[in-house]
């Protein structure tokens, strides 16, 4: 097939106008050629034969009359055994080659091969005479703690393929053929383990959607308990700077209960990065007792990188899940920040004159984020395994105001809303999730009408703080101090939760149910008390034992002696 | 061969436009006896910024495009001199042309970074005991108008221990330029020092050249090896030139008629700051003057967002709360065994007398309790939030100890009993 050619028009930041003659299709993928360096970009509109292309790198030194070339594929990916622990930027080009490469700098114009160049021990699932269909599994290689299926292409039209060879086991190369396929008019196709698939496409090769019913066990109590997340489900986590957001999504990262993570690090800084590139490797996967890089897949667009890579970061890393959900394994997807992306579209949507929306913000920047979070969800595949992909973006509010469009926008759209606190942060309560401003509508470890006792108790509490602000604890009448106390200790020791402490750090749901079945005793119960010093030293001493017991390893003879002393304390206040 | 294009179709505030082929975007170009690089090209209409400014251009002025990017020469001769954002030497000695490289050039490569761990001393008690600087940081200075942020700067560059600090001054009042270029050569720290000086009166496009000019040249002294510390004082001013760029170029506003780039623009800037994996570092400290106070203001909320905590400048001194160094845990284990407990403690009892202070502001009686927190909250700060201090951070935890030791009984403190037996002052419990 001829190569489409174009001509450079114009050029206005990564914005490049482009004159072509012949068929090119919208966000199909073409280079500029700039003396010996190809410049990878999408375009993004065709308007009276002039192709406004989005370049992923820097433009400077290109000039009008420079050739384009055009590949008439879309924005893709390549997907393959291979994927799990590297790191990638937005382009899918993997970073600590690139530096071998290239040395300090990402030199523009250099694109390596995604998949490694590598031998896999292949075993058949398939014979011969087989009818297949996209997304089927036609073998699987090891790769790592997985069994990583090789899929039929998911892209091919479903029109009956069969199988007409298929490599015996053994190890072979990650790009030689392993097997032959026909369809039903005899046209034949040569697979290897690598397939490539446009990032902005959902893969749909499951049988069904199903509704997200199981909870994500994330470790963090104030999560698991109050604020659940589902597995397949969404959830959004807005916050000022300084909140603590990437904190917690490292440890979302590190504790959850799920098979695949992938960071997608979308416009945020190098350094938090590097913290995650440096640390997972060392960190072990309590599930596994394996390296948790092992499961990790990061892909980071850092914000000294070309903007328009930024928007191509999340769909890179959402097509990374989908691919590792077709092996009936279950992924989550973390995104920070999602306002950087939707940033990177504003940036572009300028340099296109469109008319703007809210805040400069495109008008389409509502459909793109609820296109992107509907991405997530929990399927059952054709072979009847259930598996799911979780997504979890970060918005980063300008001036920590959630009335602007980015956090209104997903809001709208996901299962879950953790909303950080300045005032939390700024008063060392971490984490810093509001709890009463944020929701979740997935079912979480601990029983809910419990929690519903709980909430009402934190909202209560909460209305008697700003009461007593006003009319001094002198004015508050002694029962209001015990609710007050009550939401105060449920706060100091159940929602914060301290992330530097080795036990503390990760709580497991049973421990959770058996806590919170102590706590909910306390919050319920009615104790006799003198006076408010009383109530304060009371609720002051029962707090320091129970921080104290956050610290004892769960199951533990200390635990148990430390769960007594709590209880006997306790009740020995308590009026029958 | 240079073309020389002598028909000038538009000039628009700093903007100009001419028809021309074959020149690259980004290339610099000599608009009479100014330089302009080249922001958009359209077929073959060219579009410039001047960056002596729009005034004066005539249609008729001869447009020589050089054929290369703005770039800025590097060697050691840089050390000692001042220049201005367009890197013309502003102290009267010869222009610098040899070994020229690109500004603004390609980002590092996250795989090449290393977790920052190293500390920089600065004798300032509120960042060394407090919110420590570590190299590689980016750390922004927020403050209004009027506060010292610029003696702050100045008394930082001549105290941190950094083999080159290089200096960008955007907006800066002359009187200000004046007095860094002295108090330096006083302090003797000009020998190396770089300072890339735009004033208030200055022509706006060079300001935003400025920190271009000062990263360039940073990072290049890092790949030698070499531990850079780059002040940057104002960045608001920064984005205002920018600001005012964007609108004549008619691009669409996006908050508070800052343009839509305003984060990208800042972070390409900010991240520059790096810990090389095998040469120097470069860090960042830089100046915000938030307009009105107000941190949700496009500038230093973007900034917030960008940099690795702040330091808030109120009332003369760093505030301690509110100012953060987020990487000060990467270092403030290693440099003595009570440094982050005393940090922790000593800030929980000041965050307890300014409570106190309130309560007696609004009339109440005080206990004797609050007696002490109110002498230790003068203690500490006239002693240790004073700007003028300038202390080692060991002497600055010994007094520490003193302080709460002339104000407190030990059990008062809430630290650990290890730590007091071996670390309060005898003579005085």
């Amino acid at each position: 097939m001829e190569k489409i050619i174009g001509k450079v028009t114009g050029v206005n930041g990564n914005l490049v106008s482009v004159e072509v003659d012949g068929s090119i299709r919208k966000n199909e993928v073409g280079y500029v050629v700039v003396g010996d360096k190809k410049l990878k970009g999408e375009v993004i509109k065709l308007n009276n034969g002039i192709a406004s292309m989005q370049i992923y790198e820097m433009t400077e030194g290109i000039k009008v009359g420079d050739d384009v070339e055009f590949t008439s594929e879309l924005m893709s990916v390549e997907l393959g055994p291979g994927l799990l622990s590297r790191v990638y930027d937005g382009l899918q080009n993997p970073l600590p080659e690139l530096a071998e490469e290239c040395g300090f700098f990402l030199e523009r114009g250099t694109y390596l091969n995604p998949i490694p160049d590598k031998d896999w021990e292949f075993t058949p699932i398939v014979k011969v005479g087989d009818s297949v269909h996209p997304g089927d599994a036609l073998g699987t290689v090891p790769e790592g703690l997985f069994k990583h299926d090789i899929m039929v292409p998911f892209g091919l039209k479903d029109s009956g393929w069969t199988v007409k060879s298929i490599a015996e086991k053994g190890t072979y190369n990650v790009r030689a053929t392993i097997a032959v396929i026909a369809d039903k008019n005899g046209n034949e196709k040569e697979l290897s383990m690598v397939f490539s698939w446009p990032v902005k496409k959902a893969i749909t090769c499951y049988k069904e959607r199903l509704s997200p019913d199981e909870t994500l066990v994330t470790k963090i109590r104030c999560i698991d308990t109050f604020l659940p997340i589902a597995k397949g489900g969404t959830f959004c986590t807005p916050g000022p700077f300084g909140a603590g957001k990437t904190v917690l999504q490292h440890m979302q990262a590190k504790n959850s209960d799920v098979d695949v993570v992938i960071v997608a690090a979308c416009g945020e800084r190098a350094g938090e990065v590097v913290e995650i590139l440096k640390e997972f490797p060392e960190l072990t996967d309590p599930r596994t007792g394996r390296s948790l890089m092992e499961r990790t897949i990061i892909i980071c667009n850092t914000s000294s990188m070309p903007v328009a890579a930024r928007e191509a970061s999340v769909y890179t890393a959402i097509t990374m899940a989908e691919y590792y959900r077709q092996m009936g394994l279950s992924v989550m997807l973390l995104a920070d920040s999602t306002s950087r992306w939707a940033q990177a579209l504003r940036e572009m949507s300028g340099r296109l004159e469109e008319i703007p929306g809210e805040e400069a913000f495109p008008a389409y920047l509502e459909s793109l984020i609820a296109a992107f979070y509907e991405r997530a969800g929990k399927v059952r595949l054709n072979d009847g395994r259930i598996a799911s992909v979780t997504v979890g973006g970060t918005v980063s509010p300008a001036g920590g105001n959630f009335e602007e469009p980015v956090t209104q926008a997903t809001l709208k759209v996901v299962g879950a809303f953790h909303g950080l606190s300045r005032e939390r942060s700024d008063a060392r309560k971490y984490p810093s999730i509001h709890p009463i401003d944020s929701w979740s509508k997935y079912k979480g470890v601990v029983d809910m009408d419990k929690v519903a006792v709980g909430r009402n108790i934190l909202i209560h509490s909460s209305e008697i703080n700003q009461m007593m602000k006003v009319v001094g604890e002198e004015g508050t009448s002694a029962d209001d101090y015990v609710i007050y106390q009550k939401g105060e200790m449920l706060d100091a020791v159940y929602f914060q939760q301290n992330s530097f402490d080795d036990v503390d750090a990760a709580c497991e749901p049973e421990r959770q149910v058996h806590e919170y079945d102590i706590l909910y005793d306390i919050l319920t119960l009615k104790f006799k008390f003198e006076d408010k010093n009383d109530i304060r030293a009371f609720f002051n001493e029962l707090r320091q034992k129970f921080l104290d017991w956050h610290g004892i390893v769960f199951g533990t003879d200390a635990y148990a002696a430390k769960e007594k002393e709590i209880l006997d304390f306790y009740k020995a206040k308590a009026v029958n | 061969m240079q073309k020389v294009y002598t028909k000038i179709d538009s000039i628009i505030g700093n903007v100009i436009t001419v028809r021309a082929e074959g020149v690259k975007y980004g290339d610099l170009a000599l608009v009479g006896d100014s330089y302009a690089n080249i922001i958009k090209l359209d077929n073959d209409k060219v579009s410039l910024q001047v960056f002596a400014g729009g005034q004066g251009v005539s249609t008729t002025d001869p447009v020589r495009f050089l054929g290369k990017p703005m770039m800025v020469s590097f060697s050691d001769h840089l050390l000692g001199r001042v220049f201005n954002g367009a890197g013309v030497p502003r102290d009267n000695g010869p222009a610098l042309t040899e070994n020229m490289i690109p500004i603004g050039g390609p980002s590092v490569n996250p795989a090449k970074r290393v977790i920052p761990k190293k500390m920089i001393r600065t004798g300032i008690p509120m960042i060394d005991v407090f919110n420590t600087l570590v190299e590689s940081q980016k750390l922004p200075i927020f403050s209004i108008s009027g506060e010292p942020y610029n003696q702050l700067l100045a008394r930082i560059a001549l105290q941190a221990e950094v083999d080159v600090i290089v200096l960008g001054g955007m907006g800066l009042k002359y009187d200000d330029y004046l007095f860094f270029r002295d108090t330096l050569e006083k302090g003797g720290a000009m020998g190396h020092t770089v300072m890339f000086v735009h004033t208030a009166a200055d022509p706006t496009v060079e300001c935003t050249l400025v920190p271009d000019m000062a990263l360039a040249v940073a990072e290049r002294f890092a790949l030698d090896g070499k531990r850079v510390l780059v002040l940057l004082t104002d960045m608001t001013n920064f984005a205002d030139s920018m600001k005012e760029t964007a609108i004549t170029m008619e691009q669409v506003p996006a908050n508070r008629g800052y343009p839509g780039d305003l984060y990208s623009c800042l972070a390409s800037r900010y991240e520059k700051a790096v810990d090389f994996d095998g040469a120097g570092s470069l860090t960042i400290l830089g100046v915000t003057t938030m307009p009105g106070d107000d941190v949700t203001h496009p500038v230093p909320d973007n900034t917030g967002y960008i940099t690795e905590g702040q330091y808030y400048l109120k009332n003369g001194h760093i505030e301690p709360f509110g100012s953060l160094s987020r990487l000060k845990q990467n270092v403030n284990g290693d440099t003595r065994n009570d440094h982050r407990a005393l940090m922790d403690g000593m800030i929980k009892l000041y965050s307890s007398y300014k409570e106190s202070l309130e309560k007696k502001s609004m009339g109440f009686s005080m206990s004797a309790w609050d007696e002490k927190l109110l002498k230790y909250g003068e203690l500490f700060e006239t002693k240790l939030m004073d700007l003028a201090v300038n202390i080692s951070l060991e002497d600055a935890l010994d007094l520490g100890w003193k302080i709460l030791a002339e104000c407190f009984e030990p059990n008062e403190t809430g630290l650990k009993t290890s730590l007091i037996e071996e670390r309060w002052p005898k003579a005085l419990s």
